[in-house]
């Protein structure tokens, strides 16, 4: 099992922790429920070292990421970054991704730590067939990546960072040449928010800074327990979970990401030929109506539709909202997508739990300045 | 510290005995495994269990946890401040967090563990 750089950090503090993707991550602190409403209403501080990062640059690396993924990289800006993923031929997922535009001829893909080393021949090969005009550098292991999320991430991350980051908009980002850090305005937790790359080697002096800066703000360390029921408050996918290679964007609800006119890409026809048939199978929230808690796997039916029914991907209960929800994969059949509102139940431990179908997300942030 | 007023089962759950009766909840290590108890599914009271069935689950944000009952019996009452409160399961399982209260039919078992042999069964990892 391998550890973050941030190891020693996390048990100073506390942690438990548990295996997550090959590594031992911190789930939690002082309590799930605690970091969860830290974040909501203060900040949390998170370590993801664990994520991938993959670094693609040369004169053909556009064209190569153009015909990788879904959304249009063509249309990034030097310090803008976008969602995307990595599909399969069929269209379904391989990973969810984001891509940083560096330059036009160099930029960073951060990838799921479970998918890495897949990811990365993937791109491998394709940068093979694009002849030399391409080179791919996994950076993943000599990279830390921190997240501070919440309220008041901004302010924290000015004091150590620097007051530009206050700058960033939303999905924009800035690099520090002299500590060869990234500093972008991203997250996934429903809250404003940044995310910080760092070497290695300067990961645990910015996480005890943050720490020591954030203190007084009420910033909080905060495990993966918290950012999961955090990113399913926001309505954010799991990828391993909630979408995989069974699930094309079109059914996750994610078709923003697929940019129908930018040219070919890897999953583009069987996607078209979805779009234009329809697809039974849809990402579904819903929430619990009476007491119990649906989780991964249970089956979540919706009533009055024959038929119309599956598992559930995620189920928590969500800290923020007071009750249980969850996303679960439904076979829709020929009968269409049911409205939010309609009626469906969960067989929790042989008991019916009523559940009403919603629109994800379940939680949006109160609009208030930055971000 | 564990209380020494009671027995304790391998699930990490206690249970008191006294006139007939019998008090079950969760340790404290077991709440502390669990993490933020949400909600707990109790039994209704007047069903009837065997010892070993399982009568209810604890479920914490991350986790869910049957709740076993080391002996046979029937649920006199459940605690009904968990509804409203059920972190009292992680702050007092000993005390205000306890689930269930069952009439005994029959002895307790054997086999279950004093609090020293909890200790060291805790101690052994």
């Amino acid at each position: 099992m391998e550890r973050t750089v941030l190891h020693r950090r996390h048990v100073e503090s506390g942690a438990r922790f548990g295996p997550f993707a090959g590594y031992e991550m911190p789930i939690q602190y002082q309590g799930v429920l605690a970091e969860h409403r830290a974040v909501r209403e203060r900040a949390g501080m998170f370590d993801v070292s664990h994520m991938g990062e993959v670094r693609v640059r040369g004169p053909r690396a556009l064209s190569l990421l153009q015909g990788l993924t879904p959304n249009d990289v063509g249309a990034l800006a030097p310090g803008r970054a976008q969602y995307s993923a990595l599909l399969t031929e069929r269209g379904t997922f391989i990973d969810d991704l984001l891509v940083y535009c560096l330059d036009p001829e160099d930029y960073l893909l951060v990838v799921n730590a479970a998918s890495r080393e897949r990811d990365v021949e993937l791109i491998e090969a394709a940068a093979a067939q694009a002849g030399n005009g391409v080179r791919v550098d996994d950076l993943s292991a000599e990279t830390a990546l921190i997240a501070v999320q919440g309220p008041e991430a901004a302010g924290i991350v000015a004091e150590v960072v620097g007051s530009e980051a206050v700058d960033l908009r939303y999905y924009s980002f800035l690099q520090q040449e002299s500590h060869g850090r990234l500093v972008s305005r991203t997250g996934y937790t429903g809250e404003d928010g940044f995310e910080i790359y760092t070497p290695n080697e300067s990961a645990e002096d910015l996480w005890l800074e943050l720490l020591d800066r954030g203190r007084d703000r009420g910033l909080a360390p905060a495990g993966l327990g918290a950012r999961d029921t955090l990113r399913l408050e926001a309505g954010m996918m799991l990828c391993g979970q909630d979408i995989d290679e069974e699930t094309t964007p079109i059914e996750a609800g994610l078709s923003w990401i697929v940019k129908w006119k930018k040219g070919d890409f890897t999953g583009r026809e069987a996607l078209v030929h979805q779009r234009r048939t329809g697809c039974r199978h849809r990402l579904l929230g819903f929430e619990a109506l009476g007491r119990g808690i649906a989780r991964h796997g249970h089956r979540l039916t919706v009533s009055d539709r024959p038929g119309c029914a599956g598992p559930v991907t995620s189920g928590a209960f969500a800290p923020t909202l007071g009750r249980a929800i969850g996303i679960a994969r439904v076979d829709c059949g020929e009968s269409g997508v049911p409205e939010s509102g309609s009626a469906a139940s969960v067989e929790v431990r042989g008991r019916e739990i009523p559940c009403r179908i919603v629109k994800l997300p379940f939680y949006r942030r109160p609009k208030a300045s930055g971000g | 510290m564990i209380p020494d007023d009671r027995l304790y089962t391998e699930q990490h759950e206690w249970l008191k005995l006294e006139d007939g009766e019998a008090v079950l909840g969760i340790t404290d290590f077991a709440q502390q495994e669990l993490g933020d108890v949400v909600f707990v599914d109790m039994p209704a009271p007047g069903q009837a269990f065997g010892a070993g069935f399982e009568i209810g689950a604890i479920e914490s944000v991350k986790a869910v946890a049957e709740i076993y009952t080391p002996v046979a019996g029937t649920v006199e009452a459940t605690n009904s401040q968990l509804e409203d409160a059920p972190e009292l399961v992680n702050e007092d399982p000993y005390g205000e967090g306890w689930l269930v209260r069952l009439r005994l039919d029959g002895e307790a078992p054997d086999g279950l563990m004093t609090a020293a042999e909890y200790e060291a069964l805790l101690a052994a990892g």
